[in-house]
């Protein structure tokens, strides 16, 4: 039977059961992550399960990342119980300071290998696509079977091929070519399904623009976004991890859900609207717009790679006195790098404020609250109604050029605009 | 298994975890204090409805985003008994199922709901009976119903447990 490359890695993780769609078959995850929201609920619902010890504490991780630095006492809560939790599991914890946004982190520690299978209590865990691993996003429960059994239950999903041709535009990158799929397919055209991203416009792309991608297929209702192994990651997990792994791609027979196809050569820079990600529109239909705040940061697009975007706008440019910025590097690791180039003086310099590495404002926790009646432009996944802040906020998504040129004009523009601009 | 309640409608298409318990709440990680902030995003006042056992009634792709299962702990503390919808996003009727809170699609009992109408489950049947009237559910597969009888994912793999030394 010819299998799609979701069905293969389902297939070698399966305890039985065969793996055609829609069958229902327990998974065995390599590495099962948590956070300090989905974390001490899903620790209690595993003593209720009567496990006292984590499955296998070498394939279990937590990354306090949510409410960090905490912003109240019950958030320093959670995080004290996170790593009191750890320290007594015996498991790989990623403290405050020392790791940053978790998949972000997993990723670049070597936690990620093409083929391989990660849970993770956080729904953009389908970020692990972008290295060929089938991570998929899950509730406390389903993260508290995973800790005590190695396992969780899955329906195996079918597989839409987004096929991205052609070479890509000044100021295109990885966000627009997802939010062009989203706004294809809907915010929930890839229920029960996984998107794999294939052609020349997916192979060119570097590692940062593929978790740009891979992390919004749950924007699109999908299990997860898969690139099939190439040499661009096997370059990238060289000397990164003792991991095993092995190219795998669905057979040419494998029978698909359905194919889209998103042409590069006149797909310009896109601005997802209030108040969903599918409410996508091209930039110059965005224009105009007053923005508060512009936030670059989150797990889809707080990379070195984003942060240079940002840079080359903000280089001897200051944020309009209407406005501000925050810019969250995703790790340490990223904000070393960015330290190490001078991105981070070029912000300072601007006028940004430069955030520890959290989830933050992204999902309204802290760290850049936006009041009623103010409009962010920013950098991550979500703009549901009330997401950053007042729920008489709005935020508009796009990429880390399109959000840095507005952090300039205080309003959205076009880059370009603002790069042939004399600088003040 | 048979459960029964009155309709709650939230007749919306995309309704987001967000605007269902809005992320600054995802510190609460007391069941009993959840109630307090369902639906705060979307319309508090929905609150006000949830008297009695409930059958929430949905739109298509309900409980898209966000992965917290603070929203079904709530609806289910909330008095919620079951959900009826036109399709659900994944992780939310995943959270629901491993929380013993039975999910069912049947877009035309969506389309026949008034808010107070007294909806009947029954998952061996198959049927949704909206104030009298049955339509057709596709039934469960064998997996979900077993989780179901468990009372959840917890019931579920506790059993498990006990039956496999090796786990322990």
């Amino acid at each position: 039977m010819a299998l799609t490359l979701a069905q293969k890695i389902l297939h070698a993780h399966a305890e039985e059961g065969t793996v055609a769609p829609g069958e229902i078959v327990m998974v065995r995850c390599d590495v099962v992550l948590t956070n300090d929201i989905s974390g001490p609920v899903a620790f209690r619902a595993m003593e209720s399960m009567g496990a006292t010890r984590v499955f296998d504490p070498s394939k279990v991780v937590v990354v306090p990342d949510h409410f960090v630095p905490a912003k109240d006492e019950r958030s320093a809560s959670l995080q004290k119980l996170l790593k009191e939790w750890a320290d007594a599991q015996g498991v790989t914890y990623y403290g405050q300071g020392r790791g940053g946004i978790e998949h972000t982190v997993l990723v670049e520690e070597g936690w990620v290998v093409p083929g391989s299978v990660i849970a993770g209590g956080d729904s953009h865990t389908c970020t692990y696509g972008a290295l060929g691993a089938f991570g998929t996003g899950l509730g406390s429960t389903d993260i508290a079977a995973c800790l005590a059994t190695g396992m969780f239950w899955q329906a195996v999903p079918g597989t839409i091929r987004i096929v991205f041709s052609g070479e890509r535009q000044p100021f295109v990158t990885g966000k627009d070519m997802i939010l062009a799929v989203i706004a294809e397919i809907g915010v929930g055209g890839g229920t029960n399904t996984v998107l794999e991203f294939t052609g020349d416009g997916a192979t060119s792309l570097g590692i940062d623009e593929r978790l740009a991608v891979a992390n919004m297929a749950v924007e699109a209702g999908a299990e997860s976004g898969l690139f099939p192994a190439d040499a661009t990651i096997a370059e990238y997990l060289d000397g990164r991890t003792e991991r095993p792994w092995r190219a795998e791609a669905s057979d040419p027979d494998a029978e698909l859900v359905g194919t889209v196809r998103i042409d590069l050569e006149t797909l310009p820079p896109l601005v997802a609207l209030p108040n969903s990600p599918g409410n996508v529109v091209p930039l110059d239909e965005a224009v105009g717009r007053r923005i508060d705040q512009v936030y670059i940061g989150n797990c889809s697009n707080g990379t070195i790679t984003d942060l240079r975007q940002a840079a080359e706008l903000l280089r001897g440019r200051s944020v309009h006195p209407n406005c501000r910025a925050v810019i969250v590097p995703a790790s340490r690791r990223v904000y070393q790098q960015a330290l190490a180039e001078g991105l981070i003086e070029i912000f300072v310099d601007a006028g940004a404020m430069v955030s520890p590495s959290t989830c933050g404002a992204c999902f309204g926790g802290g760290m850049g609250i936006l009041a009623p009646g103010e409009r962010a432009i920013a950098t991550i996944n979500r703009n549901f109604r009330g997401r950053m802040g007042a729920r008489e906020s709005e935020v508009c998504l796009a990429n880390a050029w399109v959000a840095a040129a507005a952090a300039v004009a205080g309003e959205i523009v076009h880059p370009a605009d603002v790069l042939e601009a004399v600088p003040a | 298994m048979t459960y029964s309640g009155r309709a709650v409608v939230i007749d919306q298409d995309d309704v987001d975890t967000d605007v269902l318990f809005p992320g600054p709440f995802l510190s609460i990680t007391d069941v009993a204090e959840m109630p307090k902030y369902l639906f705060e995003g979307l319309e508090p006042s929905l609150r006000n409805q949830l008297v009695g056992p409930t059958a929430l009634v949905v739109g298509a792709n309900f409980g898209c985003g966000s992965s917290r299962e603070h929203v079904p702990q709530a609806m289910a503390a909330s008095g919620i008994r079951f959900l009826v919808g036109k399709s659900f996003a994944r992780i939310f009727s995943r959270n629901c199922l491993n929380l013993g809170l039975p999910i069912v699609i049947c877009p035309d009992a969506v389309d026949a709901a008034k808010p107070g109408d007294q909806f009947e489950l029954d998952l061996e049947a198959g049927t949704v009976t909206v104030a009298g009237v049955a339509y057709q559910v596709p039934v469960l597969p064998p997996f979900m119903r077993d989780l179901l009888d468990k009372g959840g994912l917890v019931g579920w793999v506790r059993g498990r447990i006990d039956s496999t030394t090796a786990v322990v």
